[in-house]
């Protein structure tokens, strides 16, 4: 096969695949939290304003990276403080920070030339291009991830599971929200560079709602996620190899295939038993 | 001499303007099994918020073993309201139990040998041991009350606050989670609220009646004219022979 062929000869292919799996390791551990929290239209709001940031960032001639994670916590807090002080406003309040952080892109994208192909790239990613030094970056923050999910883990689920019960143990609600939200926001940032927005937001939700299907703990899920996130960015690489389609696209219909299929057989389960 | 184990003084409380709660006073003694009961929008579910510290009086005070309210919120366990309860959560009963052990020892890292010993014993007087790694998602609605009286015992309190424990189970599992409550109460104080006047009336040593302001406490007696007062007019008294 010509995919093993090149995967065994050319680096670009060896890169794509460890990118996708070191995706999938900080997607299935930050995005357990976004699963369980059902809080998937968040991330969403804030990987969009992340367009904002680059754009502005662009536009004065600075690094986008740093632009793209500003807007990314900038959002996270927003979110995150409204979410906690006014619940029933919350809602809107991602629809606008959604809306309007992509329209401060476009109207900054638009004035500032010739980084327009560059920074749609940047959006949507190509995980055939990623060089070695995004492969640090993304092993870095799967490790700072790790730390940080292993030290916090109770607080961070019980803040999860029941906020009110954890204020009342003295957790500190309001920090490990607004921390856990900029984890993703981090991890949304990172990730877009390798992958892009949209592979992102799937790979986040889609290996965590259908580990979430099989396993009665986070620990446990964060575990099959990360490993049904490496089997779907694979997978979708192998397929999309040969005939030359887009590899990230791929990926995605995989993983939303597979989010669908087993939809279909753990709601079918009681009746046959 | 018994101590006080809740004196409340003069609460008032409002949200956006809407009076909730007015001139609440209130002693309850170490050693009570206390039933707040009182119709739904009168204002139960918030006075027991006030006592664990999630929502703050615009005035009065609330001391519990004689100091504020602040210092002595881990002494307070909590069984909230199982209707409220995202019970699709894919945590095992243990893991919940467990987390009655926050905020005691260390912040960092899991639960302690210590902690789960406790989790064990608190599961066992539950009579949920058996249950102990099932997932929370495949419980009965008794079951899981079990499982939130367990959390808030690993806490070691030594007063028990229940919103409604008993709102969504069947009238034998009731009774038999109130014969738990009698005994968790030889070493506790409880506050339970309870719509339910009648079948609280048989474990309680105390009754306050709650529609925005106390209607009632146990030093009077519960006539129709207060249960008047309390739920509108609207019901039926029924004597009970016993």
């Amino acid at each position: 096969m010509e995919f093993f062929h090149t995967l065994a000869t050319q680096a670009f292919l060896q890169n794509a695949l460890l990118g996708g799996i070191l995706a999938s390791i900080g997607c299935g551990l930050t995005g357990s939290f976004v699963v369980v929290n059902r809080i998937g239209y968040m991330a969403g709001g804030i990987a969009h304003s992340v367009l904002g940031g680059m754009g502005i960032a662009y536009y004065l001639g600075l690094n986008p990276f740093v632009g793209a994670l500003i807007a990314a916590l900038l959002a996270a807090i927003i979110i995150g403080t409204i979410k906690l002080k006014w619940q029933h406003q919350e809602d809107t309040t991602i629809g606008a920070i959604w809306a309007v952080g992509m329209a401060i892109g476009i109207i900054f994208i638009s004035k500032s030339d010739g980084y327009n192909t560059n920074l749609m790239s940047f959006l949507f990613g190509n995980i055939l291009i990623i060089s070695d030094e995004q492969l640090f970056i993304m092993l870095l923050l799967d490790i700072i991830t790790l730390i940080f999910v292993a030290v916090f883990y109770k607080q961070l689920i019980a803040v999860s599971f029941d906020m009110e019960f954890a204020i009342v143990r003295g957790i500190h609600v309001n920090l490990f929200y607004l921390l856990l939200l900029c984890l993703i926001a981090i991890t949304v940032v990172l990730l877009i560079q390798v992958v892009g927005l949209i592979l992102v937001i799937a790979l986040l939700t889609l290996p965590a709602a259908i580990a979430k299907q099989y396993v009665h703990s986070i620990g446990m899920m964060m575990l099959l996620a990360s490993f049904l996130g490496m089997l779907f960015t694979s997978t979708g690489l192998f397929i999309s190899y040969e005939p030359d389609l887009p590899a990230g696209a791929t990926i995605i219909l995989v993983a939303g295939l597979a989010y669908f299929i087993s939809s279909m057989v753990r709601s079918w389960r009681p009746f046959k038993t | 001499m018994t101590d006080i184990a809740i004196k409340i003084t003069d609460l008032n409380f409002s949200f956006e303007k809407l009076s909730i709660l007015e001139n609440i006073s209130m002693l309850i003694e170490q050693g009570d099994f206390v039933g707040l009961v009182g119709p739904n929008g009168g204002g139960k579910t918030t006075l027991l918020k006030l006592i664990l510290g999630l929502y703050k009086a615009q005035s009065g005070t609330i001391e519990i073993f004689g100091k504020p309210l602040k210092q002595q919120r881990k002494t307070i366990g909590y069984v909230p309201q199982y209707a409220h309860f995202n019970s699709d959560f894919p945590i095992s009963v243990q893991d919940t139990v467990l987390q009655g052990r926050l905020g005691i020892g260390s912040r960092l890292g899991g639960y302690s040998k210590q902690d789960k010993s406790i989790a064990q014993k608190v599961m066992r007087e539950t009579e949920i041991i058996d249950l102990a790694n099932r997932s929370i998602q495949s419980l009965s609605g008794g079951q899981m009350q079990r499982v939130l009286v367990a959390r808030a015992l690993a806490t070691e309190p030594k007063i028990l606050l229940l919103d409604e424990p008993t709102a969504n189970i069947d009238q034998r599992a009731e009774k038999d989670i109130f014969d738990l409550f009698k005994s968790i109460n030889e070493r506790m104080t409880i506050l339970i609220i309870s719509h339910d006047i009648g079948f609280v009336s048989d474990y309680i040593n105390k009754v306050f009646c709650l529609n925005k302001t106390l209607v009632c406490h146990d030093a009077s007696p519960v006539t129709s004219d207060t249960i008047n007062t309390l739920y509108g007019g609207h019901v039926h008294e029924i004597h009970h022979h016993h």
